[in-house]
């Protein structure tokens, strides 16, 4: 027998108390279904706050047409900020799944966080519906029967638009992304297809993340010849770049591309008509035509005062879709998880983005199409409007060893 | 290989980027010459002058009512923090007063989300400014020419108001010694106040003026306030020289390693104040450490 030291005695007390505490209420719950406990790790502070938001309205426009309760169970949205810093995500991941209990983790936008979660979740086997953060490496060599990602990785709206711009704008293209995986994991998934097609890379560069003044770079973006431009920035860095690439006057002279990040709603309304001609590579548009598109716009917009939504919506529509067809399929038991893991990898529903399935490979989904957007001014402002798109559109998932 | 447009295309972009650092710093510098306070809040009246130089324009339509208006209104917020809050703390350690600085980053970045809301915004450049021009065959933003004027113009006003006229002759009395100023008559209390003002409406002077390049944000005050500590190091404590000296070092030094050196683009800077620190440590046109 071990012996009692202060910190077992103290735990052990605080639990008794706890249980004294919550007791009845617990009992009487449990004469109905326990709640279906969700928990979301997103940024809710910070500038990438829009898209945390953008991610739960979509979560809560599909829990509210479900009347918040799926198989009898009762939704409950345990909701985290992860302030987008790795520490901060990954004990926010450990207090849902070990205090709260969740049924089912989503989330994170940061892909330092999912990295950093990844063996938490795995080892804990949680199941987890990747909302956003695109690291490549959940899809192949930290892939996990547990993981299910949703939003894409970062190769998908990258790898398409390689061959697109080598066939449809230039073949002498600079690169520009931060200075962080991300940006480098889409820039090599561009130069896949861009190369081949006999594009010639004529010089690429790496900003800080963060970074406000990019005219260095801009004045050798001009002085390198080059006929056009792939970049990829989010938040305040797509802003920076995308109107001094225009107070340069470079827009004019060398097309600029891109990751659909550039020129999402996000950042759309601060870039003005310095983004007007922008093209960029994306799995959504909120111009699509597809019923299921139109109907998640209209009962967006309305639900939230007349905000258009976004990929990230998209995002957490698709989070939300999944959770409710999974659980519904399973009659609401979320214990036998084996179970509800095949339910998920089966899926197949319509998605304002196309007809929505994951990898059974990887996980990941299969983004029905990539659509090649160009900036243009619609009714209601400034919108992604799709001029072309490349289907079905899947992770090479290289090193990913899940069960087929 | 470099040519001569792109030496002097990035000799401009350094240029107004080391414009737009002395008119951050220069407040910053002088607030810590006179009030021995480091404020670390200074970023904060850069991001409130960017963000009422926005309501201003949208209520007025006019760039250049906002960037007159702008920073007064800074420059009254900057009294109000001073006589309130800062005031009590002079007799108390440095540490309480780079405390309080720092609890007032937060308190304005909360301030302007609860206002202005979390989203990204911009502010469009003036009409005049709008386009581009060709010098020696390098490209620049016409704005951007204009923000290298405006700044050097300050740059001259500033060295007039400090050098030749009597209200810059007591700042400059309050640098060198405050309480044998305050012996002589001054009251000094009121040009404390009239300085921090003062540099709280040049940063938002300064928040107005890089609107139209950078985007506004809440946390944009946090990430300028490390280059223009930077520039006050090396620069010089409290020296409006060692101030324009400084930010211009700085600015050529981050854009010619953004062009040149990109892998080690981002220690550049810190190796200038290195440098600096090790064969100068009071910096350029500080006084000599006592």
């Amino acid at each position: 027998m071990d012996q009692w030291t202060r910190r077992t005695f103290l735990g052990t007390a605080t639990a008794a108390a706890a249980s004294a505490a919550v007791g009845p209420w617990t009992r009487r719950a449990s004469a109905q279904a326990a709640p279906l406990k969700i928990g979301l790790v997103l940024p809710y502070t910070g500038v990438y706050a829009v898209l945390g938001e953008s991610i739960t309205q979509g979560m809560e426009l599909v829990f509210a047409r479900e009347g918040w309760t799926v198989a009898g169970r009762k939704i409950e949205m345990i909701k985290e900020d992860d302030e987008m810093k790795p520490p901060v995500g990954v004990r926010k991941t450990e207090k849902l799944i070990d205090s709260d209990k969740v049924d089912i983790l989503t989330g994170p936008v940061h892909s330092g966080i999912l990295m950093g979660m990844r063996d938490k979740v795995h080892d804990s086997k949680t199941i987890l519906i990747v909302s956003n953060a695109g690291a490549d490496a959940i899809s192949r060599e930290r892939c996990s029967k547990w993981i299910f990602r949703v939003s894409f990785s970062n190769w998908q709206p990258c790898q398409p638009m390689g061959g697109w711009v080598a066939k449809n704008v230039s073949k002498e293209v600079f690169q520009i992304a931060p200075n962080y995986q991300a940006g480098k994991d889409m820039m090599g998934a561009f130069r896949e297809t861009f190369v081949p097609a006999g594009g010639k890379m004529v010089a690429e560069d790496y900003p800080k993340l963060g970074e406000t003044d990019y005219a260095p770079y801009l004045t050798k973006i001009k002085q390198s010849g080059a006929k056009a431009v792939f970049a990829f920035f989010s938040g305040s860095d797509a802003v920076n770049f995308v109107k001094q690439y225009d107070q340069f006057g470079l827009k004019q002279q060398i097309k600029l591309t891109g990751a659909g990040f550039l020129t999402e709603p996000d950042v759309l309304p601060a870039q003005g008509k310095s983004a007007l001609g922008v093209i960029t590579g994306h799995f959504y548009t909120p111009l699509l035509d597809n019923p299921t598109n139109q109907r998640f716009v209209k009962e967006f917009r309305y639900k939230f005062s007349g905000k258009m939504p976004d990929g990230f919506a998209c995002q957490g529509y698709d989070t939300a879709e999944v959770i409710v067809r999974a659980v519904k399929a399973a009659n609401g038991n979320t214990q036998d998880k084996d179970r509800l893991t095949e339910i998920i990898g089966a899926l197949e529903f319509e998605s304002p983005r196309g007809h929505f399935r994951f990898d059974p490979k990887t996980h990941n989904v299969i983004q029905p199409f990539i659509y090649v957007r160009e900036v243009k001014e619609v009714a209601g402002g400034l919108n992604n409007v799709p001029i072309d798109k490349i289907a079905d559109v899947r992770d090479p998932g290289t090193g990913c060893t899940l069960p087929a | 290989m470099p040519f001569f447009p792109d030496i002097f295309g990035q000799a401009l972009n350094g240029l107004s980027y080391g414009v737009l650092l002395f008119l951050l710093s220069v407040g910053l510098t002088l607030i810590f010459g006179m009030l021995d306070v480091v404020n670390l809040a200074h970023g904060s009246f850069y991001m409130l002058g960017a963000y009422a130089g926005l309501s201003l324009i949208a209520a007025t339509g006019s760039f250049w009512l906002a960037l007159a208006l702008a920073p007064l209104a800074v420059g009254v917020v900057g009294a109000v923090v001073e006589r309130t809050c800062l005031r009590p703390l002079y007799r108390r350690s440095p540490l309480d007063q780079v405390l309080l600085t720092f609890g007032f980053i937060y308190l304005f970045e909360d301030l302007v989300k609860w206002i202005w809301g979390g989203r990204i915004r911009s502010i469009p450049s003036p009409d005049l400014f709008s386009g581009s021009v060709t010098v020696f065959g390098a490209t620049v933003p016409s704005y951007r020419l204009f923000v290298i004027a405006f700044g050097l113009a300050m740059a001259v006003a500033l060295w007039l108001v400090i050098e030749r006229t009597r209200l810059g002759a007591i700042v400059r009395a309050g640098v060198f010694d405050a309480e044998m100023t305050a012996g002589m008559g001054i009251n000094i209390d009121r040009v404390f106040t009239w300085v921090f003002a003062g540099g709280a409406a040049l940063a938002g002077l300064s928040g107005v003026i890089a609107g139209p390049i950078q985007s506004a944000y809440p946390p944009m005050g946090a990430s300028i306030l490390i280059p223009a500590l930077i520039v006050v190091v090396v620069g010089g404590l409290g020296s409006l020289k060692g101030s324009l000296a400084g930010s211009l070092i700085i600015g050529q030094a981050e854009t010619f390693g953004k062009a040149w050196l990109p892998g080690a683009s981002m220690v550049i800077i810190y190796v200038v104040m290195a440098l600096v620190l090790l064969l100068r440590p009071q910096g350029l046109f500080g006084r000599p450490l006592r």
